[in-house]
């Protein structure tokens, strides 16, 4: 009984000692890796129209195997990959796991969104363009793009210029950390006006998936 | 190989292969129906050779008028007129993509008409609404009598969605018997030979290996469908992939649970966008693995796994009645009909 007193208040305490980490590196950085705020935001809102992505509220094991890639290399970016490379496992899974927990509100941004693009975006996530092989986007993504598991990130509410630029270096095969490749195999298929269209869609979003005002839609 | 989307140069070469295929074909002795849209009857039909964008090789014989068809496309949503009829075409739509939403009173699992006829039923290969409403009425062996297309979507209640037929001429059959007849126009009356319908029969293997099959499950498919087949759903609870088996898929009646069934809607869809990727082994294997699972019983059960078998699964593309590992699927199924 009192063993197990003491095994389950290590336990907290280790959880506990554990969150702090966490949003000590996201604030504050860890060992060479400086603070994530900089770029992704005092509370992982993003930087939308520089692209910088949002990460309040993304999966954490999505989060972890992300910065596990910049380290690895089946994502490339100047800025990410020696950050990655410095953190530990356990200092990545910590400020995935803080960063997932985050609920901030949309950061704003500059771009006009472009309604006639957005409702072909929705078109899109929704019924995908199946003469080009494509499925909708919501189809692995969830209803408005709000995710699914580990491995089918929420798009809701993420910024257009880095779901842009995610799509184009799938394409060019920059990108090769998606699962059975299914995303490379997609992004082929996609042409300029729809990645614009996607992109702009998705930024449109709440993070919730669904502008409060409009009827949710389904998935397939 | 097999490519699900022909390019612009086939398409090209299939509209002019489409007039000679219409004659052939019309001078050429009928096959016998196989390969039912959704279909757990026609199992015993050899299957022929995968026809999808084949070219005519001489080879085939009375095979040979199919070979140059083109996958029918389906009228544009653009299309469906600003009117009553087109409001109905539209519920029939709405229900199609999200049967839980919009026929919730008639589901018992977690699955959608669009799982298995994707494109909302517009997809070649994946049991296009539109082919499937021109070959209606129709004699059917699995209740051996002359089925209207009401009753035929009654059936994917009753058996696939694992609940309960909704009556005739109810507004969700009146929905989806005008989405079907939107989508199938352009389609002459009779046609069970349109390009795409159904599912692809790939040729039968020797036999089934399930241990295969679970190593391809595990690869390609788990993915999504989740490790035990159990599906998986978005943050806000709806179901995104759907379960493959178990208490919330499609019970043993339906169509899917027949493994040439799965098989070729595997081959020509799986992994979603990758269709096409397996080889007819792979698809084999995992379509009987999948199938080799317990699932909802089949609404027609007369009390032993062993009679219903006998009476309704007396296939070798069947395995519900046989034993598994431990189990007799069949024995301890879920109860059908789950509706809530």
């Amino acid at each position: 009984m009192i063993v197990a007193l003491a095994i389950s208040l290590t336990l907290a305490q280790a959880v506990a000692v554990q969150a702090a980490d966490g949003k000590d590196i996201f604030l504050h950085g860890g060992g060479e890796a400086p603070t994530c705020t900089a770029c992704h935001g005092a509370s992982g809102e993003g930087q939308p129209d520089a692209g910088f992505p949002r990460l309040a509220g993304l999966n954490a094991t999505y989060m972890e195997e992300q910065i596990k890639s910049f380290k690895e290399g089946t994502r490339k970016d100047d800025t990410m990959t020696p950050i990655a490379k410095a953190l530990p496992e356990a200092d990545r899974k910590a400020v995935a796991a803080y960063v997932s927990d985050l609920t901030s509100s949309l950061a704003p941004s500059e771009e006009k969104p472009d309604k006639d693009s957005i409702a072909k975006g929705a078109e899109l996530a929704a019924h995908g363009d199946w003469p080009q092989g494509l499925a909708g986007c919501n189809q692995c993504h969830g209803p408005g793009g709000i995710g699914v598991g580990t491995v089918f990130p929420k798009l809701a509410g993420q910024s257009a210029a880095y779901i842009e630029k995610q799509l184009n270096d799938w394409k060019a095969g920059s990108r090769t950390n998606d699962p059975l490749a299914l995303m490379a195999g997609v992004a082929k298929k996609l042409d300029d006006d729809q990645i614009k269209a996607v992109a702009a869609y998705y930024a449109s979003r709440n993070p919730d998936g669904a502008m409060a005002s409009e009827t949710k839609e389904p998935a397939q | 190989m097999m490519d699900g989307k022909p390019s612009a140069g086939e398409w090209l070469v299939g509209l002019i292969f489409i007039g000679l295929a219409v004659l052939i074909g019309y001078s050429l002795p009928r096959e016998s129906d196989m390969a039912r849209f959704a279909d757990n009857g026609g199992t015993t039909a050899a299957p022929a050779e995968t026809q999808q964008n084949a070219v005519p090789a001489g080879g085939g014989g009375k095979k040979s008028h199919s070979a140059a068809k083109t996958a029918f496309t389906p009228p544009d949503d653009s299309n469906i007129p600003d009117n009553d009829f087109g409001k109905m075409v539209k519920l029939g739509q709405a229900i199609f993509h999200d049967t839980q939403a919009n026929a919730k009173e008639f589901v018992g699992n977690d699955l959608q008409c669009s799982n298995c006829h994707i494109d909302r039923g517009r997809l070649a290969n994946s049991a296009p609404l539109g082919a499937a409403y021109v070959a209606y009425p129709a004699y059917r062996s699995k209740n051996d009598h002359v089925n209207t297309f009401q009753e035929r979507l009654q059936g994917c209640f009753r058996f696939s969605m694992n609940g309960k037929a909704p009556p005739f001429n109810d507004k969700v059959l009146v929905a989806l018997e005008s989405y079907a007849y939107f989508l199938a126009q352009g389609l002459p009356t009779g046609d069970t030979k349109v390009e795409g319908r159904g599912y692809p029969a790939l040729a039968k293997p020797a036999r089934f290996d399930l241990q295969k099959g679970e190593k391809v499950y595990q690869a390609k498919c788990a993915l999504c469908h989740g490790a035990n087949g159990e599906g998986q759903e978005a943050a806000d609870g709806s179901t995104v992939f759907p379960p493959l088996w178990g208490p919330r898929s499609f019970n043993w009646g339906a169509g899917m649970g027949s493994i040439n069934n799965a098989a070729g809607f595997i081959k020509a869809n799986m992994p979603l966008t990758q269709g096409n990727s397996l080889s007819d082994e792979d698809a084999w294997n995992v379509a009987a693995f999948l199938d080799s699972h317990e699932r909802p019983q089949d609404p027609r059960f007369n009390g032993s796994a062993a009679e219903t078998r006998k009476k309704y699964h007396d296939s070798k593309m069947s395995l519900y009645g046989t034993k598994v590992g431990d189990t007799v699927l069949g024995e301890n199924s879920p109860p059908s009909g789950t509706v809530p």
